[in-house]
């Protein structure tokens, strides 16, 4: 199968690649996928106070497609607000790694992460909250 | 380098520059350049129909063709009348099994096969399942080999035919074919091996081995794609029901005026291959030990799929542990190789027959099937074993699963969302 220039471009160069400290209380989480369907997607963003994504990292086990699918999110969603993020479609994804049809499942799983980890970040704070911090209304 | 009919043919690395190194040699094999040169000239100045049996044109393509088949029956161990031409081993396989299956339907209604084999095969068994046979695929053992004594207990009453292919075409294993054809003539079972990737790279002998048909692949060995061969026994005679009509010939097995040019290319290269078989055997043993002795000593978490020992010296199917095989073939573009991942195939599933080796999933979707063959040098599996290792080392450096191996964390532990 040939890649689009894209695709190949994420792969060769993936950003923000890495890792986080996942207990870290600004940082979210997200694992998603399955080793037996052969892709695995690791993304995690780092969340300022005022819950701004400023940092996000990611680690991906599967193939070009869903490495540069998660390379792409990750640069994708710094500098957004959580949710803002939340709001990136796989579509988007697809549309801009010009993926065929047999990899639109990279994009979904993408998104997938990004949730994933929003998600884990909402749950740490409220968490936090109810331990009697500040009480931040998160929408 | 040699120069013949005009054309330049050069061997090993750098045949054509910028193109990958080629280590695919189970998917198909580069023509041999003399294997060409000696199908030539019956494109055009001996084209005759070799069925012509009134003039020269004819005598001459038929005298090609006749010259062909001693030279398969003779890698073999056959007798030249044995021999019907194909147009390749997936017509061979349909033609034994559906064949025999039918001429003997009112007696044998049993066929017993591998769940390893080659999908032509499979695709045969179920077509004959619709037609009211029985079918026993037996399973395999972790080293791919079956189990003798459950292909002796499989055998029935009714069972007409055995299919076992010699070679498998993902992990190089050799099955143990003298014993299975002992098996078979003991029980009074024909004995059908689909021996498209042995035929020029093991010593084969359908009388030691008791074969009763064989399919042999032209492209597999160095010769041309679309035509191939089927070794039908004649004594103790084998009888099959044709699924070509017309005019008869191939002993009215396979109807259809013979390609003269391809048949005359098959035979060349089990000349080549006969002749040269001890030799590239080494050469290709000494190359794969190379390979993977480099591979093993420089990366941690690799697996051999399959058995060493029973395997053709051409074939290395390895599971390199947390890089997606897909993503590696990505890394690794200017190898061919062949993966086993899901991705790689048109179904999303991983490989059948590393399955059915009992390998799990997530490590079927990290090998790479690697096919060394006559044209390859030390210098071209230097320089892949170069990149596999760089590229592996690079992908685990991102894969979430290899982190999680590293800081000792049980992936089977880790409940996942399949999708």
């Amino acid at each position: 199968m040939a890649y689009g220039s894209k695709v190949v471009d994420h792969y060769e160069n993936p950003r923000n690649v890495g890792a986080f400290d996942k207990n870290d209380a600004g940082v979210g989480t997200g694992l998603v996928g399955a080793p037996a369907c052969g892709d695995v997607m690791k993304l995690q963003i780092k969340v300022s106070p005022e819950g701004i994504i400023e940092d996000a990292k990611f680690k991906t086990f599967g193939c070009g497609s869903a490495i540069a699918s998660s390379s792409l999110v990750t640069e994708w969603v710094k500098g957004k607000s959580l949710d803002e993020a939340q709001t990136i479609r796989n579509t988007d994804i697809a549309e801009h790694l010009a993926l065929p049809p047999v990899k639109i499942h990279c994009s979904v799983l993408a998104e997938d992460a990004i949730k994933a980890a929003i998600t884990d970040y909402r749950q740490k704070t409220k968490s936090v909250s109810s331990d009697g911090a500040e009480a931040e209304k998160v929408a | 380098m040699n120069d013949f009919a005009g054309f330049t043919t050069k061997k090993g690395h750098g045949a054509n520059r910028n193109a990958p190194i080629y280590l695919d040699y189970q998917a198909t094999t580069p023509t041999d350049p003399r294997v060409v040169e000696a199908m030539l000239p019956y494109f055009t100045e001996m084209f005759g129909n070799p069925h012509s049996r009134n003039h020269r044109y004819g005598w001459d393509a038929e005298e090609g063709v006749e010259k062909a088949r001693a030279q398969i029956a003779q890698i073999i161990g056959a007798n030249e009348k044995e021999i019907i031409f194909t147009s390749g081993a997936t017509e061979s396989n349909n033609l034994a099994i559906k064949g025999v299956a039918r001429f003997y339907k009112d007696k044998k209604r049993h066929i017993v096969t591998c769940v390893t084999e080659h999908k032509c095969v499979l695709d045969s068994c179920r077509h004959l399942e619709l037609e009211g046979f029985r079918v026993t695929y037996l399973p395999v053992q972790q080293n791919g080999l079956i189990d003798l004594d459950r292909l002796r207990e499989s055998i029935a009453e009714d069972t007409v035919l055995v299919s076992i292919m010699a070679v498998n075409n993902e992990i190089g294993v050799i099955q143990p074919l003298a014993e299975i054809g002992r098996i078979c003539r003991e029980r009074k079972v024909f004995f059908h091996t689909d021996a498209a990737q042995a035929v020029g790279k093991i010593p084969l002998d359908v009388e030691a081995m008791q074969i009763d048909l064989m399919s042999i692949s032209g492209h597999k060995l160095y010769g041309p794609k679309g035509i191939g061969a089927l070794f039908v026994r004649r004594r103790p005679r084998v009888r099959l029901e044709a699924m070509i009509s017309g005019g008869g010939q191939e002993r009215g097995m396979r109807s259809g005026t013979l390609p003269t040019p391809l048949c005359v290319g098959l035979g060349e290269a089990c000349r080549i291959a006969a002749a040269e078989m001890a030799a590239e055997a080494e050469h290709l043993h000494a190359l794969r030990a190379r390979f993977l002795d480099k591979i093993t000593a420089e990366l941690p978490e690799v697996f051999l799929n399959g058995d060493l020992e029973h395997r053709i010296p051409g074939n290395l199917n390895i599971s390199f542990a947390y890089v997606e095989g897909e993503g590696l073939m990505m890394g690794i573009k200017d190898l061919a190789v062949s993966s086993g991942s899901a991705c790689t195939s048109a179904s999303l599933e991983p490989s059948y027959v590393l399955r059915a080796l009992g390998v799990e999933e997530e490590l079927a979707h990290t090998s790479l099937r690697i096919g060394i063959g006559r044209f390859t040098t030390e210098a071209e599996v230097d320089y892949a074993v170069d990149r596999i290792v760089g590229e592996v080392r690079r992908l685990r450096a991102m894969s979430p699963l290899w982190e999680m191996a590293q800081e000792g964390i049980d992936i089977k532990s880790i409940k996942w969302a399949e999708h």
